[in-house]
């Protein structure tokens, strides 16, 4: 997946959507700011989300943050694999660093998140 | 000031570094009308041996403060070998702090992940923390923690046979929150399976339990927690830090989180403070525990070393969503139980044990023969048990205080409900420390006292 | 010369079947006639603990103690810790009979001389914080917040309000938000103004009916004195709310300005900072709490009472008390410690301690900051941050490398990236219990490293038993326990 193509959270969620299922991952640039990250917390499939609660929790060692689902949804599915293989996140944020699949309950919530250009603007701004 | 260090000289060329001509002016700093204008009222200053004196006076009466002690109720009067007390007395440990700086602090974390491996071999139980503040709220602490794992937060079960303070700092510690708290009503002083499925459900969090429990008794822990892991609930143990040695560990009965009083392994009685909340859980919930974990690693050269791990769980970084409050860790009992077990081993946990609770039953069995005197609970019990007398507790114990044998505590100083009768019932504990001759003595004036 | 055999870890130390023999034989028979514990609740095997003879027990842990800085040993101007002088005294008083020896549910009438110590202790923390009801029983500051937290809510259920808001500034430390949750408060942080000075507009906007409490330190963490405190508790006290004190930083204020006379209504003491218990590699600590007269119903049992007419000490519950929130009375081996310290030093001698922590700090200050950045100005109370920044930027050394270098040099690291509105922070306290030559020879130690080549101070520490452990690798895959390795 192409980073021009996805949408992204102000909580630094980037979303791929295909039909009725949102890919969720972390961006490239929370990442870097966390540095080196040592655990992760996955979702348990079924369990449904509101926009902005907290889904899960990224850990580097002097700091935690949540993971938030970007729009409302049940999770569907999770990348098993990603919290014992965690350089996947600096390495391939966009592809194999996804974290959840999750079916979209309120497809016009897509239209709070942001394009590329628009979360590269508010990253500038929330870095300042 | 006693503890002072510079001339007037060196104070004045200090003061000249500085800028300035005198302390007052550094104090400029507080706003002229919140400052003390006078002096505190406290007593005058002393001198180390005035003070050796009055404290002396004061603290230093009766040899053995707590006489002949047959006290019991979560701390007791057992053995420190002496090695325990010149280690720990090292300044390089108890002048030591947190050990931030890893390079710096090799002995403390070292000593720390000794004792966290002494804890889990001890309880059988897979990780602990480097130690919470006490029992009491070793139990608050893993209840809280069983809500981060299963999200329940409405519901906790407690047993009635759990120690009265530790079910009062419970409710202290949920009483904003919403949680309900259950009890399990106790028949002839156990929690039956019956009792306990009567008051867990699909809401209930977790399911709290003593082995033994505060009447001394011999609980079915492993039929409790099945009943608990059913419902989803996670099962909770506090336990007896000396128990391990001839009973089950915690480990082997499959709960999840299991807690207890560290104080029997080294630590004196100091009338309750400072103690040793042991607590340990399964492999699985590490990342939900509250308080500090040492890890071992690997320094730049790949030598073996040890640092502070899992911080992101505390306070200092996660804040309002810390897994608990807790800043310190209570780092010098858990040195004085490292040495301890160390020096014990598996035979000394053993023979302290076995002795507890051979003598315990010799006690009940010389107690019970006395006129008037019975086991309250017809149960199996390690080093505890209760006895119920013909005549009030309160007055019993003070009879025998006035012999110079202090046994209790009676059971009417606690807010017990459900149980009914207590009025003349009182704890009787037992460690290696007393001797035949003692327990023999405690019968005679018991004896005494009731005719 | 280090001994590794000695500091081997103890599991690698053991020869199983050993056989010590730590207690003597039973002196009592076998008897019948009383319950007999059940088969299945006895343990199958023996403990798998490891078995060590007493004189390597002994050789292990002198070996381990000399891989740790302390105060006994080093400076350690660890800030926000105030690591002063732990006196040898308090440790031998702390072992008379009824300090170490009394059980907690023991009779009253063999602790008179006990309770009339902690009683007086009491009156001596109210009359330090000008807040007259005490309570000694909490284990440490963070669980005196807590406690005084649950106080005040008592306090406003009993008045038929609902406060739910606990407020605090950016700057504060950790514990704070966390015992606030822990107390079921909503948790509202205030970025704060200059110098991590409370900026009083932002305050004003934040509080209404729904504030309960602002919790604030002072001298707050930069080390700095809030100069509007009474006009931050007048705010708090005009909407109804009330003012915590965290007494982290008490040390810079004895016998000089009391919690209680700026417009706090409640506080926690660190005994193990400001009154010197040991710090003991991390604990234990007490953490007492004074608090205004119309909380002090509301105060955790128990309490020490004196009945003058009987000559007589008792434990008390306050009549609308909170309960209990720990087991037994107190950390009375700590309290005690700071009782003796407090006896040994009077009014006078409070107050010197705190002027001469605060010339230390001031005296360090005045010779650090022509070659470190002091952001907040060159004047503080008992300790000030200064910042790596420019050495970083023109260097790249870190303040953690200039941490680890100190160590090298035989000092301990000051506390480092804390507060975190400091960028690169070095946190300096010295304390009272220090010499001009000592602060001398620090401030010269870390000028020498602030021009020692990049490389050499990356490297540090060159000279410690181990060099910047692997955190990451610590955290991915915890190995928190020894587990004997696979025969």
């Amino acid at each position: 997946m192409k980073p021009e193509d996805l949408k992204y959270a102000k909580t630094h969620e980037w979303v791929a959507v295909d039909g009725d299922t949102a890919t969720i991952g972390i961006t490239d640039f929370a990442v870097q700011l966390l540095t080196d990250i040592v655990y992760l917390s996955l979702p348990t499939v079924g369990k449904k989300f509101a926009p902005g609660e907290s889904m899960g929790e990224i850990e580097s060692v002097k700091a935690v943050s949540d993971i938030y689902a970007p729009v409302r949804g049940e999770i569907v599915a999770v990348n098993q694999s990603l919290p014992d293989n965690l350089a996947l996140l600096s390495d391939s944020p966009f592809e194999k660093a996804w974290i959840a699949k999750l079916r979209i309950a309120d497809p016009t919530q897509l239209s709070q998140l942001m394009n590329r250009a628009e979360y590269l603007k508010h990253c500038e701004k929330d870095h300042h | 000031m006693a503890y002072l260090f510079d001339t007037p000289e060196q104070r004045r060329r200090m003061l000249e570094a500085i800028g300035i001509s005198s302390i007052d002016e550094l104090f400029t700093q507080i706003p002229a009308e919140l400052q003390l204008k006078r002096e505190l009222h406290l007593p005058e200053p002393v001198s180390e041996l005035a003070l050796e004196q009055d404290m002396t006076r004061r603290l230093g009466q009766g040899g053995t403060s707590a006489g002949i002690c047959f006290l019991g109720g979560g701390v007791y009067d057992h053995f420190i070998p002496a090695v325990v007390d010149e280690i720990t007395s090292r300044g390089e440990f108890y002048t030591a702090y947190t050990p931030y700086q890893a390079e710096a602090s090799q002995g403390t974390l070292q000593a720390f992940y000794e004792y966290q491996t002494l804890i889990s071999q001890l309880t059988g139980m897979d990780v602990s923390n480097a130690s919470l503040y006490e029992g009491g709220t070793a139990v608050s602490e893993a209840v809280f923690m069983a809500m981060r794992v299963n999200g329940r937060h409405n519901k906790v079960v407690f047993a009635g046979t759990l120690h009265p303070e530790y079910r009062q700092v419970l409710e202290t510690y949920f009483s904003r929150l919403g949680t309900t708290l259950v009890e399990i009503p106790h028949e002839n002083g156990v929690i039956t399976a019956e009792a306990c499925r009567a008051a867990v459900d699909d809401q209930t969090c977790a399911v709290v339990m003593q082995q033994p429990n505060f009447f001394g008794c011999i609980e079915d822990i492993t039929t409790l927690t099945e009943i608990a892991h059913a419902a989803g609930a996670l099962a909770i143990l506090a336990f007896d830090a000396v128990s391990p040695g001839l009973l089950k560990r915690p480990g082997e009965y499959g709960v999840d989180i299991a807690v207890a009083e560290g104080q029997p392994l080294g630590t004196p009685l100091q009338f309750g403070g400072p103690l040793l909340g042991i607590f340990t859980c399964r492999n699985e919930y590490v990342r939900k525990m509250p308080g500090r974990l040492i890890g071992k690693t690997t320094d730049r050269k790949g030598k073996e070393c040890f640092v502070l791990n899992l911080q992101a769980r505390e306070q200092h970084i996660r804040r309002d969503k810390a897994t608990s409050n807790i800043c310190t860790n209570q780092g010098l009992l858990a040195l004085r139980t490292t040495v301890f077990l160390a020096t014990v081993g598996p035979n000394g946990m053993r023979q302290m044990a076995t002795l507890s609770h051979q003598k315990a039953r010799y006690a009940a069995s010389v107690l019970t023969k006395i006129p008037g005197v019975s086991l309250k609970f017809q149960q199996p019990f390690f080093r505890e048990f209760v006895l119920q007398t013909s005549k009030p507790a309160e007055a019993v114990l003070s009879a025998l205080t006035a012999k110079g044998i202090n046994v209790g505590p009676h059971l009417s100083r606690f807010d017990l409900h459900n149980v009914s009768g207590m009025e003349n019932c009182f704890l009787v504990a037992l460690t290696e420390k007393r001797t035949r001759e003692e327990i023999d003595g405690l019968a005679e004036a018991l004896k005494a006292v009731l005719s | 010369m280090r001994n590794q055999t000695a500091t081997q870890l103890l599991f690698q130390m053991s020869s199983p079947g050993r056989g010590t023999i730590v207690f003597p034989p039973s002196d009592v028979p076998a008897v019948s006639g009383v319950p007999e514990l059940p088969a299945q609740c006895l343990g199958s095997a023996q403990l798998p603990l490891p078995e060590i003879a007493e004189p390597d027990v002994v050789r292990h842990f002198v070996n381990l103690s000399t891989l740790n800085m302390s105060v006994d040993s080093h400076f350690y101007p660890l800030g926000s810790c105030t690591m002063k002088y732990n006196p040898k005294r308090h440790e031998r008083l702390a072992r008379l009979p009824q300090a170490a020896t009394s059980h907690p549910y023991q009779p009253e009438s063999q602790l008179q001389g006990l309770l009339s110590v902690l009683y007086e202790m009491q009156h001596m923390l109210a009359e330090i914080s000008g807040l007259p009801g005490v309570s000694l029983h909490p284990a440490a500051g963070a669980q005196g917040e807590f406690t005084a937290l649950l106080t005040a809510a008592a306090y406003f259920r009993d008045r038929g309000e609902n406060r739910t808001r606990v407020l605090f500034p950016a700057s504060a430390h950790g514990t704070n938000p966390a015992s606030a949750a822990l107390a079921g408060f909503e948790c509202v942080q205030l970025s704060g103004g200059k110098n991590g000075f409370v900026d009083l507009d932002e305050l004003k906007a934040q509080l209404d009916d729904r504030t309960a409490v602002f919790m604030v330190t002072n001298p707050n963490t930069l080390g700095l004195f809030e100069r509007d405190i009474a006009k931050v508790a007048q705010l708090l006290h005009d909407v109804g709310g009330l003012v915590y004190i965290d007494g982290a930083n008490m040390n810079a204020i004895l016998g000089k300005t009391r919690p209680g006379d700026f417009g706090g209504d409640m506080m926690h003491y660190n005994v193990h900072k400001t009154f010197t218990g040991p710090h003991g590699a991390g604990g234990p600590g007490a953490g007492p709490i004074a608090v205004r007269d119309f909380l002090a119903p509301f105060l955790p049992a128990p309490i020490v009472t004196y009945d003058a007419a009987k000559n007589w000490y008792s434990l008390s519950k306050p009549a609308k008390s909170i309960g209990q929130v720990r087991t037994f009375f107190g950390n009375v081996g700590i309290l005690l410690r700071g009782y003796f310290y407090i006896r040994t030093l009077g009014g006078k001698g409070l107050r010197e301690a705190s002027e001469l922590a605060v010339l230390n700090a001031n005296y360090l200050l005045s010779q650090v900051k022509d070659f470190l950045e002091v952001p907040h100005g060159d004047r503080c109370m008992h300790e000030f941050v200064a910042s790596g920044r420019k050495l970083k930027e023109e260097t790249g050394v870190t303040t953690m490398d200039v941490a680890k270098r100190l160590l090298d040099y035989g000092f301990h690291a000051p506390t480092v990236y804390f507060p975190l509105v400091v960028e690169e922070a070095l946190m300096m306290e010295p304390t009272e219990t220090e010499s001009q030559q000592t602060l001398d020879a620090f401030a010269a130690t870390l000028r020498t490293i602030c021009s020692e080549p990049a490389e050499l101070v990356k490297g540090a520490p060159h000279s410690t038993a181990v060099c910047r452990p692997d955190e990451v690798n610590a955290a991915r895959k915890p190995i928190l326990c020894w587990s004997a390795p696979n025969c």
